[in-house]
């Protein structure tokens, strides 16, 4: 693959004296959308913190547009145009919904993304633009985190289960929106435990099973049985 | 692994060479006004007072996760009851040690209900407010100096023993008499099952509490014993001081800085901590105070190193090296000898 | 009258005493430290002042110019140099490093300054007073009040109205997430603290024009501006003003009665504050 815009090589992660990721690795042309599966506790949210550098890895184990990032403050690598939807949309509680938006563009990247081109695809924001983030409901709040990583016009986005905790009728308007927003060229990874949703959105999916990659291959040919094999180590 | 190969014991082999040495060490001690000086003797009298105050502030900070830097209130409440007692209700001294220190629990009740509605650093400064009303609040006492405080009167002095020579050695023996008694009832509280619930809170305490642990009323208790024998700590020191004044009784760099720093120093948390502390302050003390300002800059400088780079302190430092203690509180799991087959 | 008299002089009494709390009250909220030094830094501010006085004759007002950056780079630097690496869940590491800068900073004074009480000269600033409705103000005491009014609303501005504010807030809600937006939460602290500082600053050099400080003024001042923060409530600036004028008033009442008393009764106000309303009369966020 020419110059992939993400790679991950040898990926080991821990939590004290626990691992959590055993050599892990992963390449990711620009402009994929790669969907990482797995069940719980599989190593999943792990490797979505060791590239964003909320956790802290060896340099050359994350490699980000040429760069060993592996060993780089979570700033410095949003800086260089990485962003994340964290688990559980983490919201500022003590800000509004157009200050969570706002603080998302800080960095003032360039990009099609700014506060009204947001408003456009979520328009349910934009009435409630004033609100504490707080008082919105669990679908909304997740359309305002996406639209806080979407503000910093990133090169590669990270979507770290956003269907979690939400009525499937909204996660179903959130996944229809998705294609509007990786359609632009925008490289994203996609972790997921709602597997047909992710095979929907997605080029290529990897599936881990207790910190290791058991399964890498393109969404629309991978089988059923491949992906039960692989989520659940059962033979 | 079969459980009947190993067990779990609280003793070890350091604790029981330690607890022989210990007896060993007090009993040179006791012995001390026949082979020591009387500056000597005074000296070891200030630091097993000093050990005392340490390992009370150590039981509050270091378990209970009640950091105070108001203790001085206690001292100075200690003090000045036992002036009261003595020279208002005519009570024999040794008595209005005792009774110090039960006023002393008696009072720490009500600052204990207003100052409990802090957290964390709040609470620290709470505890300083406290010993600021307390300070003020007996400088206004007339009867007993005001601001500038009074002296015992001689024949309260007198009525302790005979000569001036007996009068010291009952000092000193008072002082060690309470370091014992204060280390002793810290470590029997942490080897039963409320020392046990408090070791939970430290070490977590959003989990002791999920176990049902009274997180509150446990430390409720810790404060209220620990106000109690530091004013009896605070009698005693006047005793030997025989004069006090609301600056000297509630000093805030006598009374909880020293003490502060010989805790952290000597590492907070463990039993053995406060003892190194001492031992290492008054060294410093010895070797520095005529620096007079410099040397409390050096104290300052010193506790904050060792509270970025070491913050167990010496003693941690010792035990994570070499995995002894000297107090059997620690759990071991230890392998059975192996019976015959 | 003499009450009423009273009464007003506690009130901007209270500016001065809002100015003592607004860094700590700043510092709290951004980072949930409580700096135990704090007053201490008010006294530093006090000496500085003192120091470039008397090596330039300017002005004590004039002088903030000076001492006011000084100040905010220190804080900034101790910041980042010691402070930084105290924060976390433990509350011992910020509590005891601050309490052993506090013993370090007034033997530092007491070392370079002696232990006598000193005074910043402000000339005719010190005893012009206006007439207002039967009273006599001070100018000082006015001029303190307008200006921690002044402060305050500079503060709430930045807060809520600035991007500076809108990164304070977001570290203080949730520092690995506020990371993720590019925020370097490490500098975002020390720009906290070089605010902080800074406006402590202006407190000090207010404060040694109006009375006379000395190496250990420090701890009565932490108290009174941490009094005036529970008074108000944690996290709302406002309430701060708010508490350090009930504080001042209180004081002020109590001295009428018994100048021996004026500082008990403060203390006073304050437990009964603690005692009945123990969040604060006007809370924003739980401590």
């Amino acid at each position: 693959m020419p110059d992939p815009i993400l790679s991950l090589k040898k990926l080991d992660a821990f939590y004290g004296d626990f691992q959590a990721l055993y050599g892990v690795d992963m390449e990711m042309a620009e402009g994929e959308v790669i969907a990482i599966i797995g069940a719980n506790g599989a190593g999943k949210s792990t490797l979505l913190r060791s590239i964003s550098g909320l956790m802290r890895n060896e340099s050359d184990q994350v490699n980000f547009l040429g760069k060993g990032i592996g060993a780089h403050r979570t700033d410095e690598i949003a800086a260089l145009g990485l962003a994340l939807v964290p688990e559980g949309r983490q919201l500022f509680p003590s800000l509004s919904v157009e200050e969570n938006l706002l603080i998302g563009g800080r960095l003032n990247r360039k990009g099609p993304w700014d506060l009204q081109s947001v408003f456009d695809l979520f328009p349910v924001l934009k009435e409630r633009r004033a609100y504490p983030s707080t008082a919105l409901s669990g679908g909304q709040q997740q359309m305002v985190a996406i639209g806080r990583a979407l503000m910093a016009n990133p090169d590669l986005i990270l979507f770290d289960e956003i269907s979690l905790g939400l009525a499937p009728v909204t996660i179903k308007s959130i996944y229809d929106a998705l294609p509007g927003i990786v359609g632009d060229g925008m490289s994203a990874i996609i972790v997921e435990q709602d597997i047909s949703k992710a095979l929907l959105v997605s080029d290529r999916v990897y599936c881990l099973m207790e910190g290791r990659v058991t399964l890498e291959g393109a969404a629309d040919s991978i089988s059923r049985e491949a992906i039960s094999h692989a989520y659940f180590g059962i033979d | 692994m079969s459980a009947q190969t190993y067990s779990v014991s609280r003793d070890s082999q350091s604790a029981k060479v330690a607890a022989v040495l210990g007896v060993i060490v007090l009993i040179v001690l006791i012995a001390a006004p026949w082979w020591a000086g009387r500056a000597d003797m005074r000296l070891m009298g200030e630091m097993f007072l000093y050990l005392s105050l340490a390992c009370l502030w150590n039981l509050m900070a270091g378990y209970a996760g009640l950091v105070s830097v108001g203790q001085q209130a206690y001292v100075g409440f200690g003090g000045y009851m036992l002036f009261a007692l003595t020279m208002f209700a005519g009570l024999p001294p040794l008595v209005a040690i005792v009774g110090a220190g039960v006023l002393g629990a008696l009072i720490s009740i009500p600052v204990a209900a207003l100052i409990f509605r802090l957290r964390g650093a709040y609470f620290a400064i709470g505890t300083w407010v406290m010993a600021e009303v307390f300070r003020l609040s007996f400088a206004q006492v007339s009867s007993l100096g005001g601001g500038s405080g009074s002296s015992l009167p001689v024949g309260i002095v007198r009525s302790l023993a005979g000569s001036r020579s007996a009068r010291e050695s009952l000092a000193y023996w008072m002082a060690l008499g309470a370091a014992v008694v204060v280390i002793a009832a810290v470590y029997l509280f942490l080897r039963s099952r409320r020392g046990l619930a408090l070791t939970a809170i430290r070490d977590n305490e959003l989990a002791a509490a999920s176990l049902g642990i009274d997180v509150w009323r446990i430390k409720f208790v810790v404060y209220v014993v620990t106000g109690g024998l530091t004013a009896m700590l605070g009698a005693l020191i006047f005793l030997q001081k025989l004069r006090i004044s609301p600056d000297a009784a509630f000093s805030v760099n006598d009374w909880t800085a020293f003490v502060i720093f010989i805790v952290v120093i000597g590492g907070i948390g463990t039993l053995e901590g406060p003892i190194i502390g001492t031992l290492v302050f008054f060294a410093l003390r010895e070797t520095l105070a005529d620096l007079g300002t410099i040397y409390l800059i050096v104290l300052g400088f010193v506790a904050i190193v060792v509270m970025l780079k070491a913050p167990r302190g010496v003693w941690g430092f010792v035990r994570e090296r070499y995995d002894i203690q000297l107090f059997p509180l620690a759990y071991h799991v230890q392998k059975k000898p192996k019976t015959d087959k | 009258m003499d009450w009423v008299n009273a009464i007003v002089q506690g009130v901007l009494l209270g500016g001065l005493y809002a100015l003592f709390a607004a860094g700590l009250s700043l510092i709290f909220g951004v980072m949930r430290l409580v700096n135990i030094a704090h007053g201490d830094f008010i006294v530093l501010s006090a000496y500085l002042g003192l120091t470039v006085i008397t090596s330039t004759g300017m002005h004590p007002l004039l002088a903030l110019i000076i001492v006011v950056p000084t100040m905010a780079a220190i804080g900034y630097f101790l910041q980042r140099g010691i402070l930084n690496q105290t924060l976390g869940d433990d509350i011992l590491p910020p509590l005891l490093v601050t309490f052993g800068l506090s013993v370090i900073l007034q033997n530092l004074f007491l070392a370079s300054y002696s232990a006598d009480p000193q005074k910043m000269d402000a000339g005719a600033l010190e005893t012009a007073s206006v007439s207002f409705a039967g009273l006599s103000l001070g100018i000082l005491p006015l001029l303190t009040f307008g200006i921690a009014i002044v402060v305050i609303a500079s503060l709430q501005y930045m807060f809520f109205c600035t991007s500076l504010g809108r990164a304070f807030r977001a570290v203080s809600d949730n520092q690995d997430i506020a990371q993720l937006m590019g925020l370097n939460k490490r500098h975002m602290f020390g720009l906290a603290m070089g605010i902080a500082l800074g406006v402590t600053a202006i407190a000090g050099i207010l404060l040694g024009i109006r009375t006379s400080f000395d190496p250990t003024a420090g701890s009565a001042r932490l108290i009174f501006g941490f009094e005036a923060v529970i008074i108000g409530g944690l996290g709302n600036l406002w309430g701060t003003l708010a508490g350090g004028i009930i504080l001042g008033v209180a004081q002020t009442i109590g001295a009428k009665i018994d100048p021996g008393w004026q500082l008990l009764s403060g203390h006073i106000a304050f437990l009964i504050v603690l005692a009945i309303r123990p969040q604060g009369l006007f809370p924003r966020v739980s401590g």
